[in-house]
């Protein structure tokens, strides 16, 4: 089937536009940028189609790559189900924002390193779903880590883009140390890498009724899957992430990477099943994450931070899924969140790029008018993502929150309340944007097709991506899910009660929302400012940290202990070599009495140690 | 009997005593000697004086190795005279001396 291909076309796409970007018309770097995803697409669908249906794991082994012992680590593709979903998804909605690059960034500086960056992501992304083993997964997950952090950067003139990349990665860092812990324990308990082998070693354990060997290495991952999809306590760096160019925003940091974490977890489900505790974490994670980053999402008047907790809030929704055991609900959720949130983030950028870059709500307004296709397909995404019935996130919010019912009902009233706090501020975005009167100073526009087009595309599979059935298509490796009509059309309507509140406060009276916000004082002051973590983290972390780093490692050890010492060697042998060069006269005759006395010297030492003998 | 004591052989010794007293005179030569061609006369001595100790041991052991051996240092104290006696010519021509004591320019 040569999978390897399928990674392999965004890699050259990389190189060509990479090395010659700077030389070649911007058509050429358009055809190597964007058709290399297509060809990575379209291999995609010519192997799923010749694998169809796939019903045991497909394995491609190329080399071996690392040989120690009985340690063996081989570069290894492998394609089944939960992989062909992902497969589909990264390329698809890849190729899609790819097109609606082209667009967005006509008119930005480092056209060619951009698509070259993003050429680089799809890379790395194929990479990690395609890997049979941890090893190779983690090659793309640092890959994606580093894609993520040239993108985020990419403005690399302002100062707040390089920082949210250096945050952003520094943050990654820290969940990455977890996943290669994990690694490590992964070797010295099964003595192997390979997803088969780890899986079928840990079908014969027994399910973990206290922390042992298993719970801790799941926990290990599940610290690797904070990081990367941005769950509490390391979500800070989600948000910030905006500073990227906006299709960045929806590729990496809504539609794929950041659900790398969720993946991972399902793909470890056979460890994760047998460690309960495990489980009971990541569905709380996830359940606090959806739910905090919802409120904090009420309050924000950015368009894109909007967008961006809500991704968080929606992650959180998935970890919650695959805590509970709903693996298959989490990949479905995953599926139908990357089409409609890539679309929230594209139809955003649509909005900003139309706005010649404005990004505040409050400068916004009755643009419905001037862009009605970004309106319209915006519209459906986010009825899609409020759960409205029989759209997408319908279905995969739902198979979720029905899961969650049946493994803690406290756990299904706080994510549908969640669902409600969705839809509200989704829907207040849409609102502020798109109704009333327009705030701004700019000449809004709407936006060429080549950018329309792909929000189109993403709106029909918004609406129908629910009808996709994931959690049976996954059926053979997770089991079927619970089905409950009834919790269904609960958190439906819950959503639909959001809708019709942002709708009072933002069209019918406008002035409803301000002095709700007074009364509300400091809970909205809190919200606001996103519960102050960024300055608590500053206070307890970064700040201990930069200090210790100064006064002890810089201060302290390097420029005293490393450097004394360096200097300390240097000194004194200057002084005993001040001393010492006073033998070198220059008069000939004292070196020859040296000589003489010395070689007096060593013949009685001779002699001496000739009568010792 | 005079006549015995010419035939006999003379003894390892005296060659071994005659051999340390020139090169103890080369050695003193050398270190309190001023006049440079004086002390590069001593070196002279001194190699001979081991030439001598060669030749008496390989007479004494009737082996022809200590021969072998004076050649090379003969051979090197030729070529020594021939760079010693250039440097010393030079010396002279540029400092106008040959007192040892005055070329000390290379020192801490």
């Amino acid at each position: 089937m040569n999978l390897w291909l399928i990674p392999i076309f965004p890699l050259l796409g990389f190189l060509a536009n990479g090395l010659f970007g700077r030389r070649i018309p911007k058509a050429l770097i358009n055809v190597f940028a964007v058709g290399s995803v297509l060809l990575s697409f379209a291999w995609v669908v010519k192997t799923l189609l010749a694998l169809d249906p796939i019903e045991t794991k497909y394995i491609e082994h190329y080399f071996t790559w690392i040989q120690s012992g009985t340690l063996n680590i081989g570069v290894d593709f492998a394609v089944d189900r939960l992989t062909a979903i992902m497969l589909m998804v990264v390329t698809g909605v890849g190729a899609l924002i790819h097109i609606y690059a082209v667009g967005y960034m006509e008119h930005e500086g480092g056209y060619y390193r951009f698509f070259a960056y993003l050429n680089l992501f799809m890379f790395f992304m194929l990479v990690l779903v395609l890997a049979q083993n941890y090893l190779l997964l983690f090659v793309g997950w640092e890959g994606v880590g580093l894609c993520s952090y040239l993108l985020i950067g990419f403005y690399f003139s302002e100062q707040f883009a390089t920082t949210a990349g250096n945050k952003a990665f520094i943050v990654n860092r820290i969940g990455d140390f977890g996943f290669s812990l994990a690694v490590f324990l992964i070797i010295r308990q099964f003595g192997t890498l390979d997803f088969g082998k780890v899986f079928d070693a840990a079908k014969g354990l027994p399910a973990e009724g206290s922390a042992g060997i298993l719970t801790t290495i799941t926990l290990l991952l599940l610290v690797g899957a904070t990081g990367k999809s941005a769950q509490i306590p390391l979500y800070v760096w989600l948000p910030d992430a905006m500073a990227g160019p906006t299709p960045v925003s929806a590729l990496i940091h809504a539609a794929t990477m950041v659900t790398a974490g969720v993946y991972m977890t399902a793909r470890s489900a056979a460890l994760f099943t047998k460690a309960p505790i495990t489980m009971e974490t990541v569905a709380v994670i996830g359940l606090a994450t959806a739910f905090f980053a919802a409120t904090i999402g009420l309050a924000q008047t950015d368009i894109k931070k909007v967008f961006a907790y809500s991704t968080v809030s929606q992650l959180g929704y998935m970890f919650l899924g695959v805590g509970v055991g709903a693996f298959s609900a989490g990949i479905f959720h995953l599926m139908t969140h990357a089409f409609f949130k890539a679309l929230l983030f594209l139809g955003a950028g649509a909005v900003i790029h139309g706005l010649h870059g404005e990004q505040d709500l409050r400068q916004m307004g009755g643009l419905f008018k001037h862009m009605k296709i970004t309106a319209t397909t915006l519209l459906i995404a986010s009825l899609a993502i409020s759960g409205f019935p029989f759209l997408s996130a319908y279905y995969s919010k739902d198979a979720i929150l029905v899961a969650a019912y049946a493994h803690a009902p406290w756990m299904y009233a706080v994510g549908v309340l969640t669902a409600g706090m969705t839809a509200f501020y989704v829907f207040r975005a849409w609102f502020m944007a798109f109704t009333g009167e327009y705030r701004g100073h700019a000449h809004p526009h709407e936006s060429p097709l080549v950018m329309t087009g792909p929000l189109m595309i993403l709106a029909v599979l918004s609406i129908f991506g629910g009808f996709i059935k994931v959690p049976h298509i996954l059926e053979p490796m997770f089991g079927e899910g619970p089905e409950n009509l009834g919790l269904e059309l609960l958190s439906a309507g819950v959503g639909l009660l959001g809708i019709g509140i942002a709708y009072v406060f933002y069209v019918v009276k406008p002035g409803l929302a301000d002095s709700f916000a007074k009364g509300a004082g400091g809970l909205y002051t809190l919200v606001y400012n996103k519960y102050f973590v960024d300055e608590a983290y500053d206070a307890t972390v970064v700040e201990p940290l930069v200090e210790g780093s100064r006064t002890v490692l810089w201060r302290g050890i390097d420029a005293g202990l490393i450097d004394g010492t360096v200097n300390g060697v240097g000194t004194r042998s200057r002084g005993i070599g001040s001393i010492l060069r006073l033998a070198q006269s220059g008069n000939i005759r004292s070196y020859a009495a040296w000589v003489v006395l010395g070689s007096i010297a060593l013949l009685l030492a001779i002699g001496f140690a000739g009568d010792l003998r | 009997m005079p006549n015995a004591l010419l035939n006999s052989p003379v003894p390892l010794s005296w060659y071994l005593i005659l051999s340390a007293v020139l090169f103890g005179l080369g050695v003193a030569g050398f270190i309190f000697r001023r006049n440079i061609i004086t002390v590069f006369m001593s070196i002279e001595l001194m190699l001979n004086a081991v030439n001598l100790t060669f030749v008496t041991f390989s007479y004494q052991f009737k082996q022809v190795d200590g021969h072998i051996y004076s050649f090379f240092v003969m051979v090197v104290a030729a070529a020594e005279a021939a760079v010693g006696l250039a440097i010393i010519l030079t010396v002279f021509k540029n400092r106008g001396t040959l007192m040892i004591d005055d070329v000390n320019s290379m020192k801490y």
